[in-house]
């Protein structure tokens, strides 16, 4: 298990590389001038030339890219993240009072989907073409086809028109006042939550409904085993594994998915942060959140990898 | 005579085609009238000057936020225009859009997986650890990087999807290619001393067009909805022209309440989304039956 482990996560290191010369790539190469893309015609107008490179020489763009690119992960491996333009501030001041926001409906959203998602699939598979089936996959189907920014838009329009909602302001988190912080969290959740539980209820049910036909499960049966342990014991751990994969997978949909949700919804978390970020043309702050995705993706990808190998020792053996 | 032949040849080939929607028809009448509905979404994006009741661009200030009425069916927008109007030319970016990125990102993918799983060597490590550096960030955040970085209009919108979409088409085809790479008639094909090219042409790439076809058709409706949140969040094509995403991005319901804004937008990417996927379910059962009931 130990060698597994160092193996899967010395493989994540260069993942990780790649990733932050990727994004600074797609930050300074591609466009050329960083100030070129991110301040309209207007503004260069505006500027004298001594302004400009005033200007460059603050952010430090007038030095090598390679020294720029060390700046930056150099930000980032000391933790600070580098610095916001605007607000001159660490960025890590930023991800550490909205992260945590994120952080949290994140989590909340993936327990909601197993929760509903997994027992839903598992009945489904019990019973195919049953009514609660037939209702079960029409719904999940239902659900994979609604954008959940628009379901979140829905809610905003049914609370407003109804309840005279307003957007939360600042984030507030859980041990300073649970119940406003709930009130934030709540409908975040439930949305990606839903949309996760309807396709892991499809998974677990095609996973469990392969596994039903496999031989351990006759012979537990033909044993004489209560169908309920049959079930339990032999049938859902194995049929656990693909949606355990799958998880990891539909992370990053919901990663991505939840910068539409938390814009939709006004909740103060790092997916508003970095739309704000990008219409107030603060480049390090997008930057940085980029990474700040692709690193959480990364790691929960690492963490699911392990798990697997850690249910299933035929993985991490070979 | 010769022509005859040809006439016939093309006249067969024609004949089996219109047997296989036929089909299809026959078989999965659920799935081919999801695609009658593509049709029809297709064809009011296409003819959309023609149905378009009202201009969907001119603002119009006596008619301002208007809940639906018999003169504008789905209510207009707080400049006036006439929701219907854009709805119906917002078909014309996200259908086009969707489609392009998904064709060109599963083309693109597809050499390369191709390249990489035959090849294999130094070639495939190498692009296996481009492809890990790809799929390190979600799809959605690599593509709204790309269309904030590049400038939004329609080009880069869709070629950030495409690209967003590469990776995974790499993994599918990849392994597809090793796989066939193993199989029986490949070496034979190299034994009688059939060159690279043409094992990697007549051989892999046939295998390789079922799984294309599928991940074209299962995947449009994922990136409709990809298209839509990056309008959404104002990295879209460029307003004015109209796209069901910027519609919602603009309805902004904690200001104006006007239900009619973000209702409609919505369950048309919903109705399109649910029609590619339902289609795309019924085209994947038909081209790879071992498929069939996954997912």
């Amino acid at each position: 298990m130990n060698r597994y482990l160092t193996r899967r996560i010395l493989l994540a290191i260069p993942t990780l590389i790649g990733l932050t010369i990727m994004i600074f790539g797609i930050m300074r190469i591609l466009p050329g001038d960083p100030l070129g893309t991110f301040m309209t015609g207007d503004y260069f107008q505006i500027m004298t030339d001594e302004e400009i490179n005033r200007l460059k020489a603050d952010l430090g763009l007038d030095r090598p890219l390679i020294l720029q690119y060390w700046d930056w992960v150099s930000d980032v491996l000391t933790g600070s993240f580098g610095r916001s333009h605007h607000r001159n501030d660490p960025i890590i001041n930023t991800i550490r009072s909205r992260g945590l926001i994120s952080m949290e409906i994140g989590f909340l959203a993936v327990v909601f989907s197993w929760i509903i998602g997994l027992p839903v699939g598992i009945i489904s598979a019990l019973k195919p073409h049953s009514f609660s089936d037939v209702s079960v996959s029409t719904t999940t189907v239902l659900f994979l086809a609604i954008p959940n920014f628009w379901l979140g838009l829905l809610i905003v329009l049914v609370t407003v028109t109804f309840w005279g909602y307003h957007p939360p302001l600042a984030g507030v988190h859980f041990w300073e006042d649970p119940w406003t912080n709930f009130q934030i969290v709540v409908w975040p959740v439930v949305v990606l939550g839903t949309s996760m539980a309807a396709i892991i209820a499809r998974m677990a049910r095609s996973s469990l409904f392969e596994v039903l036909r496999e031989d351990y499960v006759r012979t537990a049966r033909s044993k004489g085993l209560v169908e309920r342990m049959t079930i339990l014991r032999h049938a859902v751990p194995n049929a656990l594994l693909p949606v355990l994969t799958l998880s990891g997978v539909m992370l990053g949909f919901a990663l991505g998915g939840s910068v539409a949700v938390e814009v939709a919804f006004g909740t103060p978390g790092i997916g508003k942060t970095m739309v704000s970020a990008a219409w107030e043309r603060d480049m390090n702050v997008v930057q940085s959140l980029v990474l700040l995705y692709g690193m959480t993706f990364v790691f929960v990808n690492l963490v699911v990898d392990l798990l697997y190998g850690w249910i299933d020792p035929r993985i991490r053996l070979s | 005579m010769e022509s005859t032949l040809a006439e016939r040849a093309a006249q067969t080939r024609m004949s089996r085609s219109a047997d296989a929607v036929g089909n299809f028809v026959r078989r999965s009448p659920w799935h081919a009238f999801w695609g009658l509905v593509i049709i029809v979404l297709v064809a009011m994006a296409a003819l959309a000057p023609v149905i378009a009741p009202y201009d969907p661009i001119e603002p119009n200030v006596s008619r301002m936020r208007l809940a639906p009425d018999s003169h504008n069916w789905t209510g207009t927008d707080i400049v006036g225009r006439d929701v219907t109007s854009r709805l119906i030319y917002g078909a014309r970016a996200s259908l086009f859009i969707a489609v392009s990125s998904v064709v060109l990102g599963t083309l693109v993918g597809g050499v390369w997986g191709l390249i990489s799983g035959f090849v294999g060597g130094k070639i495939d490590l190498v692009s296996e650890r481009f492809v890990e550096i790809l799929l390190a960030l979600p799809g959605l955040i690599l593509a709204y990087l790309l269309v904030l970085v590049l400038g939004a209009n329609f080009w880069t919108v869709i070629g950030a999807l495409a690209i967003s979409r590469v990776p995974t088409v790499v993994r599918v085809i990849r392994s597809v290619a090793l796989s066939v790479r193993e199989s029986m008639y490949v070496d034979a094909a190299l034994t009688i001393g059939a060159s690279r090219a043409r094992i990697v042409w007549k051989h892999i790439a046939p295998q390789c067009i079922a799984p294309l076809i599928v991940l074209v058709t299962v995947d449009i409706g994922g990136v409709i909805i990809a298209e839509a949140s990056l309008s959404y969040l104002g990295v879209g094509i460029a307003p004015p022209t109209p796209s069901w995403g910027r519609m919602l991005g603009d309805a902004n319901p904690t200001l104006y309440p006007m239900w009619w804004l973000v209702a409609f937008p919505g369950l048309l990417i919903t109705l399109t989304v649910l029609a590619f996927n339902l289609f795309g379910d019924g085209i994947r059962d038909a081209l790879d039956p071992r498929l069939r009931g996954t997912t």
